[in-house]
């Protein structure tokens, strides 16, 4: 944790301090027009975007009240270092744009590799659970007594046997969708239709068949669900795996620049972060309707 | 008697009697109809001859079919994420055979299913579906078949077709078919037993050959008679 890494961007763009108006309106009209742009690109869904736009606005909206909201009792404006304005933070987003793609870039790798380790993990454990009764019933108690044991308290615990590198990370994340992901896909390779497991055991398919040609397909659905849950748990692993300790990623950006004062900074890290989220969460549930494409909707 | 799948016990689920002890035996080649009203264990029997679980214990003496039997039932039984062609093909893939497409395109157009062959359960209707299952049950080339009330779901035109379809397309094996429906027995089967708690209550052989006009006088008689039969069993 040195300091190197994070003063090169823009973090010191925003020194000059709280009363800048003229700067604030300027940034809101920017973030209007962001919003504006974004209705232009889905032009079918215009109402659909529009509401996503006007609910950001109104959050814009909050968000400058709670700067001001004293101003006319007589106090002064909120300092940036406990609530920068949307401005700042989207000039911070801005000037520090390759500082936060670099630390982007870590966060995403321990995200994704934590999901496909986990994801991989868990399919495994379910299948064994179903393939092998006696694995499930050793396993299956130990699983669910070492879910009482919060992952975070494991994280020290990682980060000193896996290093302060992404290992520890990618480690957390994977034991911290593991439990999701496996509950999930066994459920659903439990719940496949009783019928079509008779007529697979007519037909004179072996154990491993059933499982592998019925049993499997038949639960991708409840796999579907189990990876949407990953995918909202997988960046909180990441990042409570940086904090621990860590040289690289939004996480330790957060904590550092939290550490300096910088919140303009800090609250730039958490957009990003929150767009990666919403992006993978997006990517995971197409994942999702792919695998229970055959499975009719009904609500 | 040559062989063929017969029992001859009772069964008892939980220590109560399903069904007294009965004896039957599907008769080479033909279509042998158990008709009666639902839980009486009719389907029981069914399971007991195709080797599934049933939930209960038989106790008596049991030639099974396990093995040479295919099975259709009231619902399709059609795995939802495959196409009709992957449904006909299911049981050489499960069995680890490689899946004979040309014969699974043929039996698809001999049901009548020619042109759906990609379509996904859900894009069919029930009786095409029902049609997919006997393309598959015909795929499994077994000398027996064990029929689970197939038909039942039907709308009555749907029924009568997909009834005479399976009649000719299974013309040979030896057929056990389940059913509530007299009107089905008596048009379908060579040998009826009605079944009850009592056992087997009343067996029959409906005068002709099957399979039945439906209007005829001595399929209508034969109908109510069974009918009479399974209200007093």
């Amino acid at each position: 944790m040195s300091e190197g890494g994070v003063s090169e961007g823009g973090v010191r763009n925003g020194r000059l301090g709280n009363g800048r108006l003229g700067n604030g309106q300027l940034g809101n009209g920017q973030l209007g027009n962001s919003g504006l742009s974004n209705s232009g690109l889905g032009r079918t869904g215009l109402s659909r975007v529009g509401q996503v736009a006007l609910s950001f606005l109104g959050v814009v909206a909050l968000w400058y009240l709670a700067i001001y909201i004293r101003v006319p009792f007589g106090g002064v404006p909120l300092p940036n270092f406990i609530l920068p304005s949307p401005a700042r933070v989207a000039e911070t987003l801005w000037a520090s744009r390759a500082l936060l793609a670099e630390h982007s870039v870590t966060t995403l790798l321990e995200i994704v590799l934590g999901i496909l380790l986990g994801v991989g993990f868990g399919m495994l454990t379910a299948f064994g659970f179903v393939a092998w009764p006696w694995l499930r019933r050793q396993g299956q108690p130990v699983m669910v007594i070492s879910q009482a044991i919060p992952v975070f308290a494991l994280a020290p615990l990682l980060t000193l046997w896996f290093g302060y590198g992404i290992w520890s990370k990618i480690v957390m994340t994977t034991l911290i969708i593991y439990f999701p992901v496996t509950v999930a896909f066994f459920d659903g390779l439990r719940r496949t239709d009783r019928n079509l497991l008779d007529m697979a055991r007519v037909m004179g398919a072996t154990r491993l068949r059933r499982l592998w040609l019925i049993r499997a397909p038949a639960a991708l659905p409840a796999l579907g669900s189990g990876l949407k849950l990953a995918a909202v748990y997988a960046p909180i692993g990441a990042v409570i795996g940086e904090w621990v300790g860590a040289s690289r990623g939004l996480g330790y950006l957060m904590l550092l620049a939290n550490g300096r004062a910088k919140t303009d900074l800090m609250f730039a890290a958490v957009i990003v972060l929150a767009c990666l989220a919403v992006a993978l969460y997006f990517t995971v549930s197409a994942i999702a309707a792919r695998l229970a494409r055959w499975q009719p909707e009904t609500g | 008697m040559t062989g063929g799948p017969a029992l001859s016990g009772h069964f008892e689920i939980g220590g109560k009697l399903l069904f007294a002890p009965i004896e039957l035996s599907l008769a080479p080649g033909e279509w042998t109809c158990l008709l009666g009203a639902s839980g009486c264990g009719k389907s029981t029997i069914l399971r007991l001859f195709a080797g599934l679980e049933t939930g209960g214990v038989f106790h008596g003496a049991l030639s099974s079919a396990a093995g040479q039997a295919a099975y259709m039932a009231q619902s399709d039984m059609l795995a939802p994420w495959l196409d009709v062609t992957g449904n006909v093909v299911l049981g050489q893939r499960l069995r680890g055979e490689a899946p004979d497409f040309d014969r699974a395109r043929d039996l698809i157009a001999r049901v009548g299913l020619a042109g759906h062959e990609g379509k996904r359960p859900a894009e069919l209707s029930g009786g095409m579906r029902q049609r997919a299952a006997l393309a598959r049950t015909l795929m499994e080339d077994r000398p027996i078949a064990l029929l689970d009330e197939p038909f039942s779901a039907l709308d009555a035109a749907t029924r009568a077709q997909c009834q005479e379809l399976a009649f000719e397309l299974l013309a040979g094996r030896t057929v056990l078919l389940v059913t509530h429906d007299p009107g089905e027995a008596a048009r379908l089967a060579h040998q009826v037993h009605v079944l009850g708690p009592a056992g087997l209550t009343h067996s029959m052989r409906p005068e002709g050959a099957p399979i039945r006009d439906h209007a005829a006088a001595e399929t209508l008689a034969a109908q109510v008679a069974l009918f009479d039969q399974v209200r007093a069993a």
